[in-house]
């Protein structure tokens, strides 16, 4: 078969299975464009701005499993991906970007349109190339997307000249059946030794604390992370990006822990003498100072990326493998084991953390007049009973949905963690309802993120993708907002949106639904109402307490142990 | 401690960029990078020479691995090795001065590659320090200007870097 070296993308498209793309075109893709226009196979999703083509291509990806597929033209087109790309790549999310670039005679020339996209997006991708012979082609896209769904995924880049796409240049077409790489494997089985030296330590602890993040989502992993929690009897706790990947709704999950975590995770994060880390990475906004990180305890850490590993946090055990073969293996052995868990050590450790618990670090005042923004996640878990695909953008109305929001199951919690990307929400929102056309997707954010991203209010519209937006408005950049209060006497420079415009109109003028919320006896009628509306975007615009804040909350410099309470709440009831 | 850390990366363009962006962006050291392509056109061998304490150093390796250009690379300092650096320094040579540095290039076992008559030009091949070593004997004030290619090494015995 003789193709054009657009029709070979295409057709590559289709051999890899792609069910949707999501694009802007341009002089550098017109070719590509038109090859897309001549077959009915890969669906092409138009955004409004090329950064809401790589967030809903996220959004799909981050679901669904498959890797999100994104078209854009040269310079501008792929300048305006690159903070999708970053965010992808932040996350370890599979995502293969198809950019296209000036004719390969007029690079390097200052031509119109021009920019190195290859060396841009050098440090915000796991890898990229810039093809330069239309025969190499396939064999590229066929390594893009190994590279991208394989080992710790995370996304890739294919810069394509325009001259490579030419309709009268046809060369012959095979999709190659699999890639070898001798530079990459990506299938690595953990060490049976550390992993028995692992299990070994486990069973040994008497205050253990499991800390599983984003990994175990992307290694499909959650199953054999349950069963051997369920199995140690354990308490566990989920970063923000592994959230969902134990149940949220178990006895022996603690919430999330970090920065904005529950008091029961981060004192029992400070006070364990084993932690077991899965698939997470010792973030920043997880570990609190560094010096003062779980001083009590041994360090097992399971990842697939040797650099994980020890890279922030000296670990004790380390194993470099897939998770879930990791953990099945450990749950055999766990089972085998003549040594049980300590049955004394671990109530007493129960008793203590339910102690901890009995805090209630997550409390806010129910019966405020005003409407909470935690009231309204709340009623939102409530009402789809935690089975929704929820999206979120960045700041305060994330934590709350990560608080608030239990979470029973994997790649339903859908936000950019390690970036933290404001105008994330909406697009992927809109890539989540594509991907999963008859559940409910709601996206949880707040009038300045929502903001970043609203001309795909008009995407939404275009391929009747029916989200719901749970917009949670405080008039400022609350999370800013909150800092500049707690560390800069209240000055708020710059946080407070003076001019906003009115979401229920614009929701409207964008042909969708927009409901304004300003009592709290409302925001259960109003979801209910807006999730009966199957086939429609509703844009709820919640005005909520102007002046809540997230707590509990370790502040910058300080160690698990010394979180900052919600006014009122007081650890006298602690026991010793 | 300086970590001669050899490399051996696709030779794909870009594939430098990737180490040199690598090291920018993660902060690290480079004292020196040098690069050329090995008798196996598909790979270029890279010799890099950082410092850092062992936990740096540990990433550094680690982080160099993840990239998917790079095949292989060892951390040639761990083990017994050869390292040279080569060395051309022009230095001002007139009058009693020629002999004097005539004599230093020898002890050194330099070259001269280049006599003007108030110039010379001496290659010197061998570890840093004795590059060193040389440019402080000569004294800067005879010193006009010098280029080193950057340390690169080689393990001892049967052990290589080869794929």
């Amino acid at each position: 078969m003789e193709l054009s070296g657009g029709e070979i993308l295409v057709q590559c498209l289709i051999d890899e299975g792609v069910e949707y793309i999501f694009g802007y075109p341009g002089g550098a893709v017109l070719h590509i464009y038109d090859a897309l226009f001549k077959q009915d196979k890969v669906k092409h999703i138009l955004v409004r701005h090329e950064q809401g083509a790589t967030h809903a291509a996220d959004g799909y990806a981050r679901s669904s499993g498959k890797p999100g597929v994104v078209l854009v033209t040269s310079g501008p087109g792929a300048t305006n991906a690159v903070t999708g790309i970053a965010t992808a790549h932040m996350d370890s999310i599979p995502m293969v970007i198809l950019c296209g670039q000036v004719p390969m005679a007029v690079i390097g020339s200052d031509a119109f349109q021009e920019a190195d996209i290859s060396g841009i997006t050098r440090p915000c991708v796991k890898h990229n190339f810039l093809v330069k012979d239309v025969t190499k082609l396939a064999s590229t896209i066929k390594k893009a997307f190994y590279l991208a769904t394989t080992g710790r995924p995370g996304p890739v880049l294919v810069d394509i000249p325009k001259n490579l796409t030419d309709p009268r240049v046809k060369v012959p077409y095979e999709y190659p059946q699999s890639v070898v790489l001798r530079s990459y494997n990506p299938h690595v089985k953990g060490h049976r030794w550390q992993i028995k030296k692992a299990v070994d330590l486990l069973l040994a602890a008497k205050r253990p604390m499991i800390y599983s993040g984003g990994g175990i989502v992307l290694g499909e992993a959650s199953t054999e992370l349950t069963e051997l929690t369920r199995l140690l009897g354990y308490p566990i706790t989920n970063t923000l990006m592994g959230l969902g990947a134990y149940p949220g709704t178990d006895k022996q999950f603690v919430g999330m822990l970090g920065m904005h975590g529950t008091y029961e995770a981060n004192m029992a994060m400070h006070e364990c003498d084993v932690l077991f880390a899965a698939g997470s990475r010792f973030d920043d906004r997880i570990t609190g100072i560094i010096a003062e990180f779980c001083p009590y305890a041994k360090v097992i850490h399971i990842d697939i990326d040797p650099s994980s590993i020890s890279k922030n946090v000296r670990v004790d055990i380390p194993i470099v493998g897939e998770l879930k073969p990791v953990l099945a293996e450990m749950i055999e052995l766990v089972k085998a084991s003549e040594i049980q868990p300590d049955a004394k050590a671990l109530a007493l450790w129960w008793k203590q953390i339910d102690a901890w618990r009995a805090l209630d670090s997550l409390g806010f005042d129910r019966n405020a007049d005003v409407i909470k923004p935690q009231y309204v996640v709340e009623q939102l878990w409530e009402m789809t009973q935690g089975d929704a695909y929820i999206t979120s953008d960045v700041g305060q109305h994330q934590m709350f949905a990560a608080q608030f929001y239990k979470f029973d199951k994997p790649r339903r919690w859908i936000n950019s963690g390690g970036l933290g990307t404001m105008g994330f929400g909406m697009p992927a929102a809109i890539g989540t309802k594509l991907a999963f056309p008859d559940a409910d997707v709601f996206c949880i954010t707040g009038e300045a993120s929502i903001q970043m991203c609203i001309q795909e209010l008009a995407t939404a519209l275009q391929y009747r993708t029916a989200i719901k937006i749970v917009n949670l408005n405080n008039g400022y950049m609350g999370m800013v907002r909150q800092w500049q209060e707690f560390s800069y006497g209240s000055r708020y420079s710059q946080t407070y949106l003076e001019t906003l415009p009115d979401f229920v109109k614009l929701a409207e003028s964008y042909g969708h639904v927009g409901i304004r919320i300003d009592k709290r006896e409302d925001v259960r009628p109003v979801l209910e109402k807006a999730m009966a509306m199957k086939d429609k975007t509703v844009f709820l615009d919640f005005h909520i307490d102007p002046t809540e804040n997230v707590y509990p909350m370790i502040e910058a410099g300080k160690a698990h142990h010394e979180m900052r309470l919600a006014p009122g709440v007081n650890t006298d009831t602690e026991l010793a | 401690m300086s970590h001669i850390i050899s490399i051996l990366i696709e030779n794909e363009s870009g594939a430098l960029a990737r180490v040199a962006g690598l090291f920018s962006a993660r902060g690290y050291n480079i004292e020196s990078l040098t690069v050329a392509p090995t008798q196996d056109s598909t790979l270029s061998r890279m010799t890099l020479v950082t410092t850092g304490s062992d936990e740096i150093i540990e990433q550094i390796t680690k982080q160099l691995n993840k990239l998917i250009d790079v095949v292989k690379l060892i951390d040639i300092s761990e083990s017994t090795h050869i390292e040279r650096e080569l060395m051309m320094v022009k230095t001002r040579a007139v009058n009693g001065g020629r002999e004097e540095i005539m004599r230093l290039a020898e002890i050194f076992r330099g070259n001269i590659l280049d006599v003007t008559a108030t110039t010379f030009i001496i290659e010197i091949t061998g570890e840093k320090s004795k590059l060193d070593a040389f440019l402080n004997t000569v004294g800067e004030e005879n010193i006009i200007e010098v280029v080193r290619s950057g340390t690169t090494g080689i393990l001892r015995g049967e052990r290589g870097l080869t794929v």
